[in-house]
């Protein structure tokens, strides 16, 4: 019998709910920790950016109009799905960072719950980040916490899929529509984890991942004028010029900090705009 | 606005004679033999050509000229029966300054409306350099007697239009009463003076390109200073290939009568991407003389706020918010 050919597969974006190719046409080496030759990713380019900002816009409407009880159910199935594939994440994750199969099989672990972690928050944001304000008149004042919009995420270079997990997920649970830019060298978790979202009941366009040189993208999510929040935990040395640049169109911006119990709460919070709402209360 | 950079035309071989001589039809013989002369349309040809000329790019300063050009050529349209004098007025505004917070950016040709809209529009843009275009003629159907259609023109006429958008009769076209639509067009370009007279072809429902290179000709013999592809109405509005079909008509029809037609695409132009397609094919199909709003024009909407926010992206490198500009 002839020796089969390999089928290798290229790793291509996952955009507005789809799998495309980068519309400039290029894609670029990923190589494992070991310096071994991985996969073939697309590289994006800028217009990509452009086009998953656009699809989220329009996605992002759909996802906060949803009940977050919904959002929350398609939250699980995110996680549910996942560990369906969780074999192939461990082999990714191991390749990516270099580590032991237990320890890939510790950190998919973490990063699942994580999901079902933040699944249950969507329905509990409102209650901790908003509330009921005593004030001095027969009305009931309240703080309603609403998301921000497209949150743009540089994810964390290192950890390529815990790291992604804590970037998006937190994002995705209040309301938000999430452009993000996976790990440069190791973005095949990401990518993974990102193809099991168009099987999981998310609007397209909810969450859109993109592969390609952080450096050349993500001064052009930093800049765009309609991306709401951006997490530049990413960016490396980047990280205070991107956080500049969100500032020229007002961008609530997550950077990370050395020691920082408060995390995800930090991240939820963000995120989201308190609206006030003033209501008389009868007689 | 910096000029476009194109090639002579010269170069394409399009020689336009300075004498008009437009051929004077004295009846239906001598209108089928006219359109008879012609070749057919090659539609594979049509529609490679147009797949190739799609791919052109243009960049930076070109970019911004074809840009500010296809700002200058939209005709601002509206026309939906919730039409109301507060939207026209709103659409009148932005005709005049499309971006108040740039005032480089060129007014639109026209706005487009409904003939009963069209003394409010006149009075909203008062002097500023933006024509008032009404359709007219039992628009978009065009299923009226000669009377009522020839009623509706003198009513936008009146009114103080400056540009009438006519629609044939498909039904006459497509039925084969190709003289019945010619007269129809001579006598609606008669009651129409001293208004433009647009002539719209709904090439979506005219099935082959050789029927839109007819009803092309049988427009320009009319009479038409302009003939224009769709209403908007049907499912299938502008095409690239069907605009090239025109083109080619327009340009024909200039180099044996010597006498420009202009060109107006409408329908199903969103995107500044797609503006910029149809100006290469204009500017090779019929020549530079084609690219002005005298002879070019997108009948649109939201057209021009994408062309607003790719013109804001080239001067400030950041993509810019669809909310800043104002909804129509």
């Amino acid at each position: 019998m002839s020796e089969r050919l390999d089928v290798l597969k290229t790793y291509k974006l996952v955009l507005n709910g789809a799998f495309a190719r980068s519309e400039s046409g290029r894609s670029y080496e990923v190589t494992a920790a070991d310096g071994s030759f991985l996969a073939n990713a697309a590289q994006a380019s800028r217009k990509d950016v452009r086009d998953a900002v656009v699809a989220a816009r329009a996605a992002q409407i759909t996802w906060w109009r949803a009940t977050a009880y919904n959002r929350g159910q398609v939250m699980y199935r995110w996680a549910e799905m996942a560990e369906g594939r969780r074999s192939e994440l461990v082999a990714h994750v191991k390749w990516a960072e270099g580590l032991t199969t237990r320890a890939a099989q510790r950190s998919v672990a973490r990063a699942i719950d994580r999901i079902v972690w933040y699944a249950g928050w969507t329905d509990k944001a409102s209650q901790v980040l908003g509330g009921a304000n005593p004030v001095a008149g027969p009305y009931f004042n309240f703080s309603v916490p609403v998301p921000s919009g497209i949150v743009g995420v540089v994810a964390p270079q290192e950890s390529s899929l815990e790291g992604f997990v804590e970037a998006v997920a937190a994002p995705l649970c209040v309301g938000n529509a999430v452009v993000a830019l996976a790990s440069e060298r190791r973005p095949t978790p990401a990518l993974v984890l990102a193809e099991v979202t168009v099987t999981s009941d998310f609007p397209g366009g909810v969450l859109n991942v993109l592969s390609g040189r952080t450096g050349e993208l993500a001064a052009h999510l930093a800049t765009h004028e309609d991306v709401d929040g951006l997490d530049v935990s990413g960016g490396g040395e980047w990280s205070d010029e991107l956080a500049l640049r969100g500032a020229g169109s007002i961008k609530r911006v997550y950077r990370p900090r050395a020691h920082d119990a408060d995390t995800p709460l930090r991240r939820l919070r963000t995120f989201v705009e308190t609206t006030t709402v003033w209501h008389t209360m009868g007689q | 606005m910096a000029p476009l950079r194109v090639v002579g035309d010269r170069d394409r071989g399009v020689v336009i004679p300075t004498v008009i001589t437009v051929p004077t039809i004295a009846n239906e013989v001598e209108l089928r033999r006219v359109l008879r002369s012609g070749r057919g349309v090659d539609a594979v040809g049509v529609e490679s050509r147009v797949a190739k000329l799609g791919t052109r790019s243009l960049k930076t300063a070109t970019k911004r000229a074809a840009i500010d050009l296809s700002i200058a050529m939209v005709d601002l349209t509206t026309l939906e029966g919730a039409d109301t004098p507060g939207r026209v007025s709103s659409l009148c505004a932005k005709a005049r300054r499309p971006d108040p917070s740039d005032l480089s950016v060129p007014a639109v040709a026209a706005v487009c409306v409904y003939p009963d809209l069209v003394a409010h529009a006149r009075r909203e843009l008062g002097d500023a350099p933006v024509s008032v275009a009404s359709v007219a003629t039992a628009f978009p159907a065009g299923r009226a007697s000669l009377e009522v259609k020839l009623l509706d023109v003198a009513e936008a006429v009146a009114a103080g239009a400056h540009e009438i958008d006519m629609v044939i009769d498909r039904g006459a076209f497509l039925a084969g009463r190709w003289g019945q639509v010619f007269d129809e067009i001579v006598a609606v370009k008669a009651a129409c003076a001293p208004a433009h007279l647009k002539v719209i072809l709904e090439t979506g429902e005219l099935v082959t390109y050789d029927n839109v290179k007819r009803a092309s000709w049988i427009a320009m013999l009319a009479g038409a200073d302009f003939i224009k592809t769709s209403t908007g109405k049907v499912a299938v509005n502008a095409t690239l290939p069907v605009a090239l079909v025109m083109l080619e008509a327009a340009r024909d029809f200039a180099e044996e009568t010597g006498q420009l037609v202009g060109v107006k695409v409408a329908g199903g132009v969103r995107t500044t991407k797609d503006a910029l397609k149809y100006l290469v094919v204009v500017n090779e199909t019929a020549g530079a003389a084609w690219l002005t709003p005298t002879y070019f024009r997108f009948g649109a909407s939201s057209l021009l706020n994408d062309l607003l926010m790719q013109r804001r992206k080239q001067r400030t490198g950041a993509y810019a918010r669809p909310d800043e500009f104002s909804g129509d």
